[in-house]
């Protein structure tokens, strides 16, 4: 082979192999991306039941209702719509009536976001940043929601994102 | 006074780095070698000064001044000396100060086992590591200095975030930042290259040391994080795709396609254009993760917010460093000379083939960590990638280069044999197809996937044995020959072996932990058992302690099997009063290299608390792979040709040369 079809065969292996990773991320992209609504997007946009999505409010004070083994049920508002979840599992630490959160799930056929995975941050002045601008588009942000910013939940290691309760992770006892 | 002796200790450092910015490059002109030699006294003198910085800021949080803010912020009198020390750097500052520290430690390391470098090329390196520590002392001494003081000084401080007192904060960062900076001398090797306009086989030959040593810190400190992060958080994930982990999973990624191509650089005198590149691509990663981690863009909700200054400050220098490091390279890399020749089958080939699929997975990564980023502030709608977008993209593309891993290290230099190879490795296809036969038959449930990626690790493993195995004649030859040529072998040899059968160990652990993880999670009340994977677990009693800056409420399971008692397990909360906030201490009990997992959510009025057990099976293997593979960087490191400042018996003919 010459200099030039040996150049050839390496790009043309480059290629093949950039082409393939384009596939895949085009694939990926159609529907393992997890969108974030609120409340009035989900009342406004009909989300079509089954279909995953994040969803972000405040927990409505009062709402908490614990049943048997763990299930729990309680609604997220963001001042104009509100939705019931239902979770099974054990929330985090910082889950509190009034404070902002993050669920991740999908409607059942009856309109209830069924959670499997509620996030909150480790920290008690946190507010979810996706929470917090929603909440200040629609004008229903009060400062003390956040609380004061603290230097101190920076920290200072790669691997520390927000405590999650997963609920049921593939593999289960069943 | 000690805070404000560090401080002075820490613009002293930036002095001397500005000095060693400017002299030694204006030596390199003069042909002056006494100029040239300021790099090397100026960065062994900056080393003390932060490093004296550096304790400065340790001795106030262990006197527990709390007139610095930064002590007050993260400390408090009662924490253990431990976190006291560590708690230095479990913030932004201190963790700032010491990724200068540690900037500093390797400049001075190349200029304390430099003597064996050509003058100019210490010099140039040296003077590009004073750039990087430029840029941050300043950024440290403008937008986060670490010894501000307080004018009223509080009496107790706020603590440090309890979920970061633990042993792990100990190691992880510094681990993950000698991994992070140390890439920063293959950058600055790099650019001193692309100034001078020529490079060699013996540049790889400097150069392949650092990156084997900064891979091995990187590859440790990501597992640490990993294992803590499994063991702390309290739901037994290892890995969230989370942009801050992948920060860096990204230098991990191209740092190891550098170790790879640098090897045939120094083989071979081919791919130096491509070599050099990487060594910029994987630094620039390192500083994109630290501003990704440090701006506060992605994991915290005010940084930018409060202070724009950090944010915006760290942005600047990414972009000084990657565009000036990008723009030197468009303009200088055409002039350096193309080398050997190699057929697209061949051990050349093979590494082509691996820095292709790494640097590919690496921009992966890179665009599902930058993607939502772009997408709020483009379209301004919020979305979030995760674990489904990486097993379908990232996955695949890991698994065909684990699928090319075996036949690499058997291939030839210059024109390889395929089928040749191939025959050789039929032994451990055979492993692989035998492992997936029993995997599937004996495992229930689980995706289709699992008993055929069961089957590429062994491959892969297998794949590594069978390399060593040739190369010492076992099975062939009489078992003393057998031990002699052992001895004789290349440590590199026996390096890359582990390095290989490490990624094998690691995706078994994957596969096994992600498929057939069992978990259960209920109320529990005293006397309660619950089942899981065999194992009976029941809650004995819950009882109160106080611990030094908390309190702690435990749970004691007695762990049975078949009626045979196990052992204790001691999952406790710990509330931390100064914070207001819990963390969970989840009890392990580890059976080979499946760990049973307890940890407690909150107790209600009748005294029942929630629990949630998972039995994980091969976890440890998760965490087992990246130690060997770190093993086999030392081993590798070990290996005589690659000594740091190794290339002396040939020095005379191996000087650098002008390519031209």
């Amino acid at each position: 082979m010459t200099r030039k079809q040996r150049r050839m065969t390496i790009i043309g292996g480059s290629l093949a192999v950039l082409a393939l990773a384009a596939a895949l991320v085009l694939n990926a992209l159609r529907d393992s991306i997890v969108f974030f609504s609120t409340p009035t997007m989900v009342a406004e946009k009909h989300v079509a039941p089954g279909k995953r999505f994040r969803l972000g409010g405040l927990v409505q004070p009062g709402s908490l209702q614990r049943g048997d083994n763990l299930a729990v049920t309680f609604e997220v508002a963001d001042g104009n719509a509100k939705l019931p979840v239902a979770y099974k599992g054990i929330l985090p630490d910082l889950f509190r009536e009034g404070q902002g959160v993050v669920a991740e799930g999908a409607l059942d056929a009856n309109g209830v976001f069924k959670a499997d995975t509620v996030l909150a941050k480790h920290d008690e002045t946190y507010m979810p940043k996706d929470v917090a601008d929603a909440l200040k588009k629609q004008g229903h942000w009060k400062d003390d929601y956040g609380g004061k910013p603290s230097g101190s939940d920076k920290t200072s290691d790669a691997g520390k994102p927000a405590t999650t309760a997963q609920g049921n992770p593939q593999g289960a006892v069943r | 006074m000690i805070a404000e002796s560090g401080h002075y200790a820490l613009v002293l450092a930036l002095g001397l780095a500005l000095i060693q910015s400017v002299v030694p490059l204006i030596g390199v002109r003069l042909r002056d070698a006494a100029l040239m030699n300021v790099a090397r006294s100026t960065a062994l003198a900056q080393l003390l000064f932060v490093v004296a910085s550096f304790i400065a800021l340790v001795m106030l949080h262990v006197n527990s001044d709390f007139s610095v803010a930064n002590v007050y912020e993260n400390s408090h009198s009662m924490k253990p000396l431990l976190y006291k020390i560590t708690g230095v750097w479990g913030n932004h500052e201190g963790s700032m100060l010491l990724w200068v520290s540690i900037l500093a430690l390797f400049g001075g390391l190349v200029a304390a086992f430099g003597n064996n470098l050509p003058l100019s090329l210490c010099a140039h390196v040296l003077a590009v590591q004073a750039w990087i520590a430029s840029a941050f002392y300043l950024f440290i001494l403008v937008t986060s200095n670490p010894f501000l003081r307080i004018a009223n000084p509080p009496i107790e401080g706020r603590d440090l975030n309890p979920v970061l007192q633990d042993i792990g904060l100990a190691v992880h960062p510094p681990m993950l930042y000698l991994g992070y900076v140390g890439f920063s001398i293959s950058f600055s090797f790099a650019i001193a290259a692309l100034m001078e306009g020529r490079i060699d086989a013996a540049w790889a030959r400097w150069v392949r040391p650092w990156t084997l040593m900064a891979w091995i810190f990187l590859t440790l400190g990501i597992a640490m994080g990993s294992y803590w992060a499994y063991y702390e958080l309290g739901w037994g994930g290892w890995w969230f795709w989370d942009p801050v982990e992948n920060a860096s999973l990204m230098p991990w990624l191209s740092g190891t396609a550098l170790l790879h191509s640098a090897l045939v650089m120094e083989k071979r005198n081919a791919l130096k254009v491509w070599t050099i590149l990487l060594s910029i691509l994987t630094f620039s990663l390192s500083l994109l993760g630290t501003f990704l981690v440090r701006s506060g863009v992605i994991t915290s909700v005010h940084a930018f917010a409060t202070d724009p200054t950090r944010g915006v400050f760290i942005l600047l220098i990414l972009c000084l460093f990657i565009g000036g490091s990008l723009s030197l390279f468009a303009g200088r890399a055409t002039s350096l000379k193309q080398g050997g020749l190699f057929a697209p089958i061949s051990r050349e080939g093979a590494l082509v083939l691996n820095n292709l699929l790494l640097t590919v997975a690496c921009a992966v990564v890179l665009f599902g960590t930058l993607y939502p980023l772009a997408m709020e502030m483009l379209a301004d709608f919020k979305m979030s990638v995760g674990a489904p977008f990486y097993n379908l993209t990232f996955a695949p593309l890991f698994a065909l280069l684990l699928l090319a891993v075996p036949f690499g290290p058997m291939l030839a230099w210059k024109r390889g044999d395929l089928l040749g190879v191939t025959q050789r490795l039929l032994a451990a296809g055979v492993a692989g197809l035998v492992a997936v036969a029993i995997t599937w038959g004996w495992a229930t449930g689980g995706s289709t996937l699992a008993p055929l990626a069961i089957g590429l690790g062994v491959f892969v493993i297998a794949g590594a044995v069978t390399d060593i195995v040739e190369r010492t004649g076992l099975v062939r030859l009489p078992f003393a020959t057998v031990l002699h040529r052992a001895r004789g072998l290349p440590r590199s040899a026996w390096g890359t072996a582990f390095a290989h059968a490490g990624l094998g160990v690691a995706l078994i652990g994957i596969v096994c932990e992600t498929t057939w993880n069992s978990e259960h999670i209920a109320t529990m009340k005293q006397n309660d058992v619950a089942q899981i994977a065999g194992f009976d677990v029941k809650l004995d009693g819950l009882l109160q302690r106080q611990g030094p800056n908390y309190r702690e409420m435990i749970a004691q399971f007695n762990v049975s099997r078949d009626g045979q008692p196990v052992s204790v397990m001691t999952p406790s909360k710990r509330s931390f009063s100064t914070r207001g906030s819990s963390t969970t201490e989840a009890a392990l009990l580890t059976r080979g290299a499946s760990q049973l997992y307890i940890s407690l959510g909150d107790a209600n009025a009748e005294g029942a608390i929630a629990v949630r057990i998972y039995y994980k099976p091969m976890v440890l293997l998760i965490w087992w792979g990246p130690v060997l593979m770190a093993f086999g960087g030392v081993l590798s490191l070990s290996d005589r040709r690659l000594r740091v400042g190794a290339p002396k018996p040939a020095r005379a003919k191996q000087r650098l040369q002008p390519a031209e």
